[in-house]
């Protein structure tokens, strides 16, 4: 996915890291080979980011400056929820809404650029008193949510998979707004429920909610 | 034998696996960050006095009683049926006050060749840190 962005903006002293919610290696694998990155795709099994960053859902992303200091927090990294409107039956998405995916992308990608080539003139940066206000802190829920899956995660690693699957289960209870917890959950789910089916099911439960919430950069949509 | 996950790491320690988690000071200090000290716990510049009431809760025998310490500071914790696996988390305050200070936490991971990077290894330059799955 950032690939080629990331080879337009490599030279100006920037790095992409990109970071897998995947609980084995093995998933995301082929993805990565595929893209022959050049730019450090890392494995998260265990959602460490996610809780540090206290990110619920994939892309999202963090900017971050020369000195370490995050000038943009976590949020949607250019996803626009248009796929919300799919025909189910047919796979097909209207027309507008294809377009408006594709704007949004293209516009975050721009943003990107523009923080690449003009570094705090680019005009996307947060002050420090922005950046603190829009930054999202995890609940106590939240916090216990990230044990329950560390926990079930090391279980699942190590061929407990009842016990496993508990605490994971517990994990998404406890931070149901977490869509990487609950995919991660799903995922492992035996009971025979058809994981798409499921996952469609529960964005139609968002009713007015984002799934991909707007980024805050002119030009995306709302 | 008991594992311990925590933020530090994966920890086997040499603990039979109870309700509790008793163990050496020295390990409970790799394994948690917290350092048993004169003062108290402590974990870099910050000290947490031992309560006199709670005193023996937490250290008996020569040992302290991690589980019982992170019940005590309000830190989440999870643990298998058999308490042979602890996960040990961070509370949602000190995640709070570490977010809201803008300084970008620090995390290292492995690549799917196994070498691990950190984040702190992209100093100086710009980054967007991004996620994604295969699912």
């Amino acid at each position: 996915m950032w690939q080629k962005l990331y080879d337009e903006i490599k030279k100006q002293n920037f790095i992409i890291i990109a970071i897998a919610m995947d609980s084995e290696a093995c998933a995301a694998r082929p993805w990565i080979e595929a893209a022959e990155l050049d730019y450090p795709a890392l494995i998260d099994r265990d959602h460490r980011v996610a809780e540090l960053y206290n990110m619920v859902n994939v892309p999202q992303a963090v900017w971050i400056d020369e000195s370490g200091i995050i000038v943009r927090p976590a949020e949607n990294a250019g996803a626009y929820e248009g796929f919300r409107a799919m025909d189910l039956e047919t796979w097909t998405m209207p027309e507008d809404e294809l377009a408006t995916t594709v704007n949004a992308q293209t516009t975050y990608f721009s943003a990107v650029r523009d923080w690449a080539r003009l570094g705090v003139d680019c005009g996307h940066l947060y002050s420090a008193a922005q950046a603190k206000d829009r930054t999202a802190v995890p609940s106590k829920e939240t916090a216990l949510a990230h044990c329950h899956f560390h926990l079930g995660q090391y279980l699942l690693r190590n061929g407990r998979k009842a016990e496993a699957q508990e605490h994971l289960a517990k994990a998404s209870r406890l931070h149901p707004t977490s869509w990487n917890i609950w995919r991660q959950a799903a995922e492992k789910n035996e009971t025979g429920l058809n994981n798409d089916a499921a996952f469609w099911n529960r964005v139609k439960s968002l009713g007015g909610d984002y799934y991909y919430p707007p980024v805050d950069i002119a030009g995306m949509p709302k | 034998m008991t594992v311990i996950l925590s933020r530090l790491g994966e920890f086997n320690v040499n603990d039979e696996p109870t309700g509790e988690l008793w163990l050496e000071p020295e390990q409970a200090a790799v394994a948690s960050g917290w350092e048993l000290r004169p003062e108290g716990f402590c974990r870099g510049d910050i000290c947490v006095p031992v309560p006199l009431n709670k005193a023996e809760i937490l250290i008996a025998d020569g040992k302290v009683n991690l589980s019982a310490f992170w019940n005590h500071m309000g830190m989440p914790a999870a643990t298998s049926i058999d308490g042979d696996v602890w996960a040990l988390g961070e509370g949602a305050e000190s995640r709070a006050v570490e977010l809201q200070s803008l300084d970008a936490p620090d995390f290292t991971l492995p690549d799917l060749a196994g070498v691990q990077h950190s984040l702190s290894d992209y100093h100086g330059k710009k980054i967007l840190l991004a996620t994604w799955a295969s699912w």
